[in-house]
């Protein structure tokens, strides 16, 4: 009873988060300028973690963790570096 | 699928809701990415996700696996930790950006800027 509630509901947020992902793309390749590639682009990391984290669920090992904390703080790194260089037009100055 | 067995009914229930709960908010943040007109409207709706979405998702993960494990599992707080320092940061430089670039551009869909305090 408890895996088919778990099963059934992790393949529903799966779905549901890889349709969030779906969205997040399709402002990557749509957004009118910069600024909204940028906050596609973090909102597509973020949605990428929780994907790994249902993952994680899913086959029960803590392994995706370790994937999903590497790409929250790529993200972060990531929009930082774009924020700047879209303010300024050099990332390192 | 089959170490799911061994997590009690009481414990499966709180889970799947949380899971289904981060879910819908990522996704709804993501609709509201597409949807919105402007981009200083869109920069509120992925914070749905990135906030209450990724909570709710991590205090699943670590309830699941403190009951799979008989122990207490809490390094998803890292990460909780982590996401509730950068969001504000992440989107606080990109506003700035937006708003410096559309009043370099004179674009008449940017906010007007505060009025500076007069000195004195």
């Amino acid at each position: 009873m408890s895996a088919m509630i778990l099963s059934s509901a992790i393949l529903a947020a799966q779905i549901l988060l890889v349709a969030a992902m779906g969205c997040a793309a399709l402002r990557v390749l749509r957004g009118p300028r910069a600024q909204d590639r940028v906050l596609a682009l973090d909102t597509l990391y973020v949605n990428g973690a929780m994907l790994l984290l249902v993952f994680g669920i899913r086959t029960g090992t803590t392994h995706y963790f370790e994937a999903a904390l590497l790409i929250s703080l790529l993200g972060f790194v990531a929009t930082a570096a774009l924020s700047k260089f879209l303010m300024r037009g050099e990332v390192i100055e | 699928m089959t170490h799911a067995a061994d997590v009690p009914l009481w414990a499966a229930v709180p889970v799947a809701f949380l899971l289904l709960i981060g879910a819908g908010l990522a996704l709804a943040g993501s609709i509201g990415l597409v949807t919105l007109r402007s981009f200083y409207d869109r920069m509120h709706a992925p914070t749905l996700g990135t906030t209450l979405g990724i909570g709710s998702i991590l205090v699943a993960s670590m309830l699941y696996f403190s009951i799979l494990q008989t122990r207490f599992v809490l390094h998803e707080i890292l990460i909780a930790a982590f996401m509730v320092v950068t969001t504000p940061v992440t989107l606080m430089l990109l506003a700035r950006a937006a708003l410096y670039r559309d009043e370099r551009e004179g674009n008449p869909d940017a906010p007007p800027r505060r009025p500076t305090p007069v000195q004195d």
